[in-house]
């Protein structure tokens, strides 16, 4: 007898293996659907917006309150130490402190004469806390307490200290998804401050554990890239805005094409510690088609 | 009913620990996989159906928050959820060797799994740097908390049954 035809009094259950079944149907749908549209990023996002997230801002706030403590009463026993040798220091600081104070006098006239702007004082941002990391091993991205409420939307760039992290890739109400450039799956185009070679910055997990990632495909046949340049974003990117630092180049080689050069460098943001990030609340000008 | 409410809130603790504080516990990055332990401990307890679902669940839960596509994780969940639902008959609450290899073997497979899925695929073919450093200590912190959690959930479970055999008899 077929096990899905109901018996008469049994209450009807619908056995493993079939409900297996239309599962993995489902799931394939939505998988080949998220990938060409993004019809389930709304009700999806707004329900876990009410449901989770503030659960998660709960935990988060209580989650580090208890890492500060703890860090607290071990760096009381190093502070202790430090203060000793600090207490030599000043002495012999304070005599080098008067030669340099001349110094500034002179840097304070050379900086008005530049009249260097703050570097990324043109944008308007916004503020945001993380509250949530991923909840696997393999990639880099977290969630913020900032959504679509707070004006951010999809594709807008985010920045911390003075660096870039990532960009937006998902909003709800009240949380928004961040993919950070050194996760696995993000590159990012970008150029060297100095001569804007361009090249492409590539998040890497394997290289991440030493503390850097990967660009390649930097074309710079007058030789003039140097290890400890600044890479930054590109303006030929269609995500990033321009001119965002993305960190300095740690090792650079030829590639086996005599060509294009590639190699390592060191992002400019601690992402190990990163607690608030700010929002660009601009979108890069996308050309219309 | 209850016991929807009670798992519910199981797995949704699990989640929440597992995406927030873990990640102030972690062992050099590396944060234990509490969901899989959940749905591989519900599989072989409670069978396929219990397994597939609470993995799909689970599944969902990571795919909205960090998933690249929804039902990707779900898929994965689901599977290793109805895999330990086979196991269901030779589970015996006294023991612990089973579950134990089982929630290894679980996590084993769900690293391997998307270290070919999301990694080979695009051409990162060093598989052994990533088996030591993210897929191997997974598993050791994984197995380290199923110790704590694993008594837990199957306390749950034992009072969730007793709690509806009482209700049955009321009935007959």
């Amino acid at each position: 007898m077929s096990p899905i035809i109901k018996r008469k009094g049994e209450k009807f259950t619908l056995p493993g293996k079939y409900l297996l079944f239309i599962l993995t149907i489902l799931c394939m749908g939505s998988i080949v659907l998220t990938f060409k549209t993004n019809i389930f990023s709304g009700p999806f996002n707004t329900v876990a917006g009410y449901v989770i997230v503030p659960f998660e801002r709960g935990i988060s706030a209580v989650g580090r309150w208890l890492s500060n403590r703890s860090e607290e009463l071990v760096q009381i026993r190093d502070l202790l130490k430090e203060n000793a040798a600090l207490r030599a220091q000043v002495d012999e600081l304070t005599i080098e402190n008067n030669v340099l104070q001349q110094d500034r006098y002179e840097l304070n006239n050379l900086r008005q004469l530049y009249k260097l702007d703050s570097q990324y004082a043109g944008y308007e941002k916004v503020g945001a806390r993380i509250i949530a990391r991923d909840a696997g091993n393999w990639f880099h991205s977290f969630v913020i307490d900032k959504g679509s409420e707070d004006g951010i939307a999809v594709d807008m760039n985010v920045i911390a200290g003075s660096g870039l992290v990532g960009r937006i890739v998902d909003v709800g109400r009240n949380w928004s998804k961040v993919t950070s450039v050194i996760a696995d799956n993000s590159n990012v185009s970008g150029k060297v401050l100095a001569t804007s070679d361009h090249l492409i910055v590539l998040g890497d997990l394997e290289l991440y554990g030493q503390g850097v990632i990967r660009f390649e495909q930097l074309v710079d046949s007058a030789d003039r890239v140097v290890e400890g340049d600044k890479i930054v974003t590109s303006n030929i990117s269609n995500k990033y805005l321009p001119n965002i630092l993305i960190g300095y180049i740690n090792t650079l080689e030829k590639d086996a094409n005599n060509i294009t050069k590639s190699g390592l460098l060191t992002p400019a943001v601690d992402f190990e510690h990163l607690e608030e990030v700010l929002v660009i609340l601009e979108l890069k000008q996308a050309l219309t088609e | 009913m209850k016991r929807i409410i009670v798992v519910g809130l199981l797995i949704l603790t699990c989640f929440l620990l597992q995406c927030t504080l873990f990640h102030w516990l972690s062992f050099g990055g590396i944060i234990p996989n509490l969901l899989i332990v959940l749905t591989a401990s519900f599989g072989f307890m409670r069978g396929e159906r219990s397994g597939l679902v609470i993995g799909f669940i689970s599944g969902i839960l990571m795919d909205i928050f960090f998933g690249a596509a929804i039902g990707f994780y779900a898929l994965l969940y689901m599977y290793i959820g109805y895999a330990n639902g086979k196991f269901c008959q030779i589970f015996y609450p006294e023991d612990i060797k089973l579950p134990m290899a089982l929630i290894i073997c679980s996590d084993l497979i769900y690293g391997v799994v998307c270290y070919i899925l999301m990694f080979l695929m695009r051409a990162r073919f060093h598989f052994s740097y990533y088996f030591v450093h993210i897929i191997l200590p997974e598993i050791v912190y994984t197995t380290l908390v199923t110790l704590f959690l694993y008594p837990i959930v199957l306390r749950i479970n034992r009072k969730l049954e007793a709690g509806e055999k009482q209700n049955e008899k009321k009935f007959v």
